[in-house]
């Protein structure tokens, strides 16, 4: 294993979570993809989804992300996402609310893009959902 | 001559006036620390996200295929400015100069034979330019019951200017806020939204990325929450150069109201000492006659 890989998870109004940690699994928006240190530069957008650390400074940990990117570079991994919060913190009933909403949102798309984009974020919080 | 009282009533009223201001300045001293964290916290977002467009945004401009946020509508008739203000008052320049601002963009754009629509964030921009203006305003967002601005705020507004664009109600977007230097200076800023200000010296420092999906992709997700990005900016910078603001004007309301509190109490006292050397002379020409 070739060392840590510095990890910061920014929201647009601060700077979240930042550690090193062995891995980190981040959902792309074609597939899940894990960064290890020395990963190739790298810029992924993130759909709604768990972000996996391994080995972080305070263990493992899974944090829910919603809408942003994934920039990997030579000083590590940076993921922007406008909405994020650790698993353990999720409220069951606030996300059946969500996914009531989104499920209106699919309902309510006019074309074909609007629709792709509502079906995303409506399986993104069921995603959330189950492991909430 | 007004009497004595009215003299004590004034001196009381001025320095109630005094006590009001010395709290507004600890009130806006306390806001302000709290609105420059904000500010520097929201820092490393805006500027990961500036280098990515930038290295993404400089390679894509030229091309035709390239998302319209960036490289615009090909036309500049219809503009579209915010103007962000305060919704409260008590701050000393800092809607006016905002809105001179504001003022002097849409005027230059109105003779430039130009179609320009105002979206005002905060009351007192609209108050200010409704007189002038009043017709090009298309509507005003207040931000007065929000505690503190925040991500929610600026996308609320974002996503009123996009579905503007999407509908091809205006080809440039400018927002108009007030850049905060410190607490002493703060300098009206206008932005340009849309399309997207990207600097032309992309410094290629960095390596070369891979992305998935491909460039085109990632900048049209990328554009939409760079407006948002920089409205959040806007705001934030907003709270933090009214806060300022207002701490300096309630700084010097305190110390003026100090400065009539010793005028009055002055007259005050030379009034009561004549009033004294009136009695006295009453009472020793009064006991001379007897």
């Amino acid at each position: 294993m070739a060392g840590k890989i510095r990890f910061d998870l920014v929201s647009p109004e601060k700077l979240l979570y930042s550690a090193e940690a062995d891995m980190v699994t981040v959902p792309g928006r074609e597939g899940d993809f894990a960064v290890l240190a020395g990963h190739e530069p790298f810029i992924s957008i993130i759909r709604t989804g768990l972000i996996n650390v391994k080995g972080g400074d305070d263990g493992d940990m899974r944090i829910f992300v919603r809408g942003g990117f994934a920039e990997v570079n030579a000083e590590g991994l940076i993921v922007l996402a406008e909405e994020a919060m650790p698993a353990d913190d999720l409220d069951a009933a606030a996300l059946d609310a969500r996914i009531k909403d989104a499920e209106e949102d699919l309902a309510d798309a006019k074309d074909d893009a609007a629709r792709a984009k509502a079906a995303e974020a409506l399986e993104g919080l069921r995603q959330m959902r189950i492991h909430a | 001559m007004p009497s004595l009282k009215s003299f004590k009533v004034r001196i009381a009223s001025v320095k109630s006036t005094r006590k009001i201001t010395k709290a507004m300045q600890l009130v806006a001293a306390a806001k302000l620390r709290r609105a420059q964290e904000a500010a520097i916290n929201a820092r490393p977002y805006a500027e990961r996200m500036q280098r990515v467009l930038t290295n993404l945004g400089t390679a894509a401009k030229g091309n035709p295929g390239a998302p319209r946020l960036l490289s615009g509508t090909g036309k500049s008739d219809v503009h579209l400015v915010v103007v962000a203000t305060g919704d409260r008052g008590l701050c000393g320049g800092f809607n006016t100069n905002i809105v001179k601002l504001a003022r002097q963009t849409i005027t230059r754009l109105l003779s430039e034979k130009k179609t320009v629509k105002i979206l005002c964030v905060g009351r007192k921009g609209r108050e200010q330019l409704r007189r002038d203006f009043g017709r090009h305003i298309i509507d005003t967002i207040e931000l007065a019951g929000v505690k503190q601005v925040g991500f929610a705020q600026a996308q609320m507004i974002s996503a009123r200017v996009l579905s503007m664009f999407e509908e091809g109600a205006f080809d440039v977007c400018t927002i108009i806020y007030s850049q905060f230097k410190s607490v002493i200076a703060q300098v009206p800023t206008a932005l340009r939204l849309i399309p997207a200000d990207i600097p032309d010296n992309a410094d290629a420092r960095g390596a070369v990325y891979s992305y998935e999906p491909d460039e085109n992709e990632i900048l049209e997700d990328l554009l939409p929450r760079n407006v948002t990005t920089q409205i959040l900016r806007a705001l934030i910078e907003n709270a933090a150069s009214f806060y300022g603001s207002q701490m300096t004007a309630m700084d010097n309301a305190t110390r003026n109201a100090g400065d009539v509190i010793d005028k009055l109490t002055l007259v005050y006292n030379r009034t009561r000492q004549a009033v004294i050397t009136k009695e006295l002379i009453e009472i020793i020409s009064g006991a001379e006659a007897l």
